[in-house]
């Protein structure tokens, strides 16, 4: 039976909402902070935001990761910046011009009231941020420094040359090693959770694998926030890290967590292109490159010249061409369809024709060569380590790549999923970036739930739980979940088939980026899940891991994550497939304008999809949370 | 390419590792190291052997996690780059490749080419941060600081923490690691306060957990991928003997 579901939005104008919350907020007391133990996984800039602010206020935090270090989630990857509405550069920027430019970022599908609180708490992040000693870019006066980003016409992005993900996270991991030192927080890395424990209709605790030893452990809390990042990593060649996985948030849904608008993903336009089948990953290339560079093609698909030897005349700057307002700042999911419609046209550059070429000449020329290295001098070394090509002397190719999940678990305005006590911070969850995330807006996300919202609306929860004594893990309920979890674990080595993990997982991202990626149909999507099913079946019956349990064991950990991989995929499809319309990242080519451009219907499909687990991947069930537009009315979203 | 391995295997920490010889016959140059070893792992797995555990992650050389030593050198042959970006294209057909995990006596072996460099974390846990709680910052632009020190302050900063400073070592020091954090936080405005308390706890911390002392050999700072200066353990030491003459 499928439901239309409620958000607990608070009373009042959208500027007044999350006052208003804060001011009624259930709070704990200091002395009773102590008693109530808390478990986050994942160690990202949600987590450990989130994981650090709690040990602070007096929680006891259990912080997992599966990396070997906190410092090394995902989050570190991010190069370009984080927006804030400080407004520094006096050209026009206000809380409510971001919200504006996020929710239309989105193409109005994300929730008004998430989005608006979002950009109210930018300010305090940057503000806590340089506070821990995040090396931001400075002016020479000594005051912050901005750019402009992908989608805006201000310039509020902050950012650390190249390396703004990983400059902010060490703050946030230096924050959570402090409550570490403190005893407020104990950390487990190379932990991976295998499934979450209900007690009583609660979310009480996690099953983990020790990835060391592969000793399956029990942990309980009075509640559990997963922090788990995206699952873009599905597609295999993707921007993210090779054990990026969608496992925890996929058990949690297993358990009766709703996972909302699954297929919306990002693809980013400024990846490095595909060299050759032996690929295991797509390294991103900042999208703060398209302040200076330029995108373009030949005009002519039989074009052999070197690119310097092509004359202006001979080029195509595509995307100033169309979009002249914003240019080759156009949002990520236009900019990556744009190059993706290049390419189809046989006008891709390199030696796959599967690029576009990134042109520096012009900012090299105006500039000169040391400001743009100093913007972007990492990212330079980089493209040379890897392509073995000095782009200050010949444009950069690039090629659109999977990067960033706007979809995840369906949460409520107090991040907690349809599940009580159980929350999702940061990509883990879907809430703020509608179909399409703009640049820079993810760090965000990540850092204002976990220092600045989770904070006040676990507390929240917590309130109620104070007189639950520690949760016991002897529990029938840990004993069954950790059960369950073993049979899996065994069904994979007893399968003893002749294909690899890996070998799956490269099949399944190939028939999703081609039928459920840039571009989506009907019949494609119809051939997708009859293809999933058939690739899910013999996953079951052909994988081929070694070694065993209890043990250091790669292959084990990337069967599981196959695994819910398959599973994940087919709900992918079946979500971009019931959703017939166009609308940013989703674009089906059934639903498009005269000119090409995503055709939403806001009459029929103004709601996020929040699936409902049914025990069959093939047949969940669609709850809808309706949109509910009070401040800002929906508009052709255009950047012509 | 034709390329040969030598691979070091280890069961775990009690079991006696070897080498063991493999061959590889149709390497790409456009193949990232990782990737050949991807590829003699599912070579490996499909005749019945167990793959080699490495380990990586964001496989961009920004997180730090992979880190072998390749002939000899902590990431390989090209300077500044981790493992995960070295590509084949550094070695020519026919080579006998030597690979090893990083060898310290605070970094345990996991298994293979893994250990455990859990003692990195223990020294920023030790003091690596600023004592400021969410929500004590002041408005940001409140503190101004110079272009310069911002970007000295980065070139510190830029630390991924792989552990190939100490790998590459003869003393197996932590020091350029451990002096980045306290040289990184002592430049700027916000950190100098707690500078000495810093500087004496982490150092301490160092030295519990293992880590040799640092001979100035510098041969830290030619294997680190990011190029961290051995100028910051120069100023680690110079607040450290100022701490400790102040008694602070």
């Amino acid at each position: 039976m499928s439901i239309t579901i409620k958000a607990n939005i608070p009373e009042g104008p959208l500027a007044e909402k999350w006052n208003n919350y804060k001011a009624k907020a259930k709070l704990v007391s200091p002395n009773n902070r102590k008693k109530l133990d808390v478990i986050m996984v994942g160690t990202g800039l949600a987590g450990a935001s989130a994981a650090a602010s709690l040990g602070e206020m007096g929680y006891n935090v259990k912080s997992f990761c599966f990396q070997d270090s906190a410092r090394r989630a995902h989050s570190v990857a991010a190069q370009g910046g984080v927006n804030a509405a400080k407004n520094y550069k006096n050209d026009g920027d206000s809380v409510y011009r971001m919200f504006h430019d996020t929710l239309k970022g989105g193409d109005f599908r994300s929730r008004e009231a998430n989005t608006y609180r979002l950009a109210e708490c930018s300010a305090s992040l940057i503000d806590q941020a340089v506070a821990q000693g995040v090396p931001f870019g400075r002016e020479y006066g000594g005051y912050l420094r901005n750019r402009s980003f992908g989608g805006v016409q201000v310039s509020r992005t902050f950012y650390a040359r190249g390396q703004t993900g990983q400059q902010l996270l060490l703050g946030s991991y230096q924050a959570l090693l402090r409550q570490q030192n403190a005893g407020k927080v104990k950390l487990y890395t190379r932990h991976e959770m295998l499934d979450l424990v209900m007690v009583d209709g609660k979310a009480r605790g996690i099953i983990a694998r020790n990835l060391d030893t592969g000793e399956i452990e029990r942990h309980s809390a009075h509640a559990v926030v997963l922090a788990t990042g995206g699952f873009g990593k599905i597609y295999y060649l993707s921007t993210l890290a090779m054990g990026c996985n969608a496992s925890a948030i996929w058990r949690a849904h297993k358990k009766g967590a709703y996972m909302a608008n699954p297929s919306w993903t990002q693809i980013h336009p400024t990846s490095l292109p595909q060299s050759g089948e032996h690929q295991s990953k797509l390294t991103l290339m900042s999208e703060s490159l398209r302040n200076d560079g330029r995108i373009w093609v030949p005009n002519d698909p039989k074009e052999t010249r070197l690119p310097g030897d092509i004359p202006e005349e001979d080029r195509d700057y595509y995307l100033e061409r169309k979009y002249p307002a914003f240019g080759n700042l156009a949002p990520r999911d236009i900019a990556s369809r744009a190059a993706k419609e290049q390419i189809d046209l046989g006008k891709g550059v390199g030696a796959l024709k599967n690029a576009v070429y990134l042109d520096f000449s012009r900012a090299i020329k105006e500039y000169g060569q040391e400001v743009i290295a100093e913007r972007y001098g990492n990212l330079f070394t980089m493209y040379k380590k890897i392509t073995g090509i000095d782009a200050y002397t010949e444009p950069m190719k690039i090629s659109p790549a999977a990067h960033f999940s706007m979809g995840g678990l369906w949460v409520d305005y107090d991040l907690q999923t349809s599940l009580p006590g159980l929350f999702a911070i940061g990509e883990a969850n879907f809430s703020d970036h509608g179909a399409n995330r703009l640049g820079a807006n993810s760090l965000l996300q990540a850092c204002v739930d976990g220092y600045f919202i989770l904070p006040y609306t676990l507390q929240n929860y917590l309130a109620d739980e104070i007189r639950v004594p520690k949760i016991d893990v002897n529990h029938k309920a840990f004993e069954e979940t950790e059960q369950k979890v073993r049979q899996q674990l065994e069904g994979f080595l007893k399968s003893k088939g002749n294909k690899t993990a890996e070998e799956f997982h490269k099949e399944l991202g190939k028939e999703l980026y081609d039928k459920c990626g840039l571009l989506r149909t009907k019949a494609g999507l119809q051939k997708a899940i009859e293809n999933i099913q058939n690739l899910r079946k013999e996953f079951t019956e052909n994988l081929l891991v070694p070694g065993d349990i209890e043990e250091v064991n790669s292959e084990l950990e990337k069967a599981g994550r196959v695994s819910d991989y398959m599973e994940l995929a087919e709900l992918m499809c079946i979500d971009a497939l019931r959703r017939e319309e166009s609308c940013g990242a989703h674009f089906r080519a059934e639903h498009q304008t005269e000119e090409g451009e995503a055709k939403r219907d806001d009459e029929n499909y103004c709601y996020s999809a929040a699936w409902e687990w049914t025990g069959n991947p093939s047949s969940p069930v669609l709850n809808k949370e309706p949109l509910v537009f009070e401040t800002v009315k929906p508009t052709v979203r255009s950047y012509k | 390419m034709k390329i040969h391995l030598k691979i070091w295997r280890q069961k775990d920490r009690q079991t006696k590792g070897a080498f063991k010889d493999y061959t590889l016959e149709d390497v790409s140059k456009d193949m990232s190291f990782l990737e050949m070893l991807d590829t003699l792992n599912i070579k490996l797995i499909k005749s019945g052997e167990r793959p080699v555990e490495f380990d990586h992650d964001c496989r961009e050389g920004i997180c730090g996690q992979c880190g072998v030593m390749i002939n000899g050198i902590a990431h390989g042959p090209l300077k500044h780059t981790t493992t995960c970006q070295l590509h084949m294209r550094s070695f020519e057909d026919g080579d006998t490749i030597y690979v090893e995990p990083f060898k310290a006596a605070a970094f345990p072996i996991v298994r293979d080419l893994k250990v455990n460099r859990s003692s990195l974390d223990h020294i920023i846990a030790s003091g690596g941060y600023v004592s400021v709680d969410t929500g004590q910052a002041p408005e940001a632009n409140s503190i101004p600081v110079t272009h310069e020190q911002a970007e000295a302050a980065f070139d510190a900063a830029a630390c991924i923490g792989c552990g190939a400073c100490v790998a590459s070592c003869k003393n197996s020091s932590a020091a350029l690691f451990t002096s980045a954090k306290i040289s990184q936080l002592a430049q700027l405005p916000q950190g100098d306060k707690e500078t000495s308390k810093r500087v004496v706890k982490m150092v301490y911390q160092m030295e519990e957990e293992g880590f040799g002392h640092c001979s100035f050999t510098e041969a830290c700072q030619v294997e680190c991928p990011e190029d961290i200066s051995v100028l910051n353990i120069a100023r680690m030491n110079y607040e450290y003997n100022k701490a400790r003459l102040l008694k602070k």
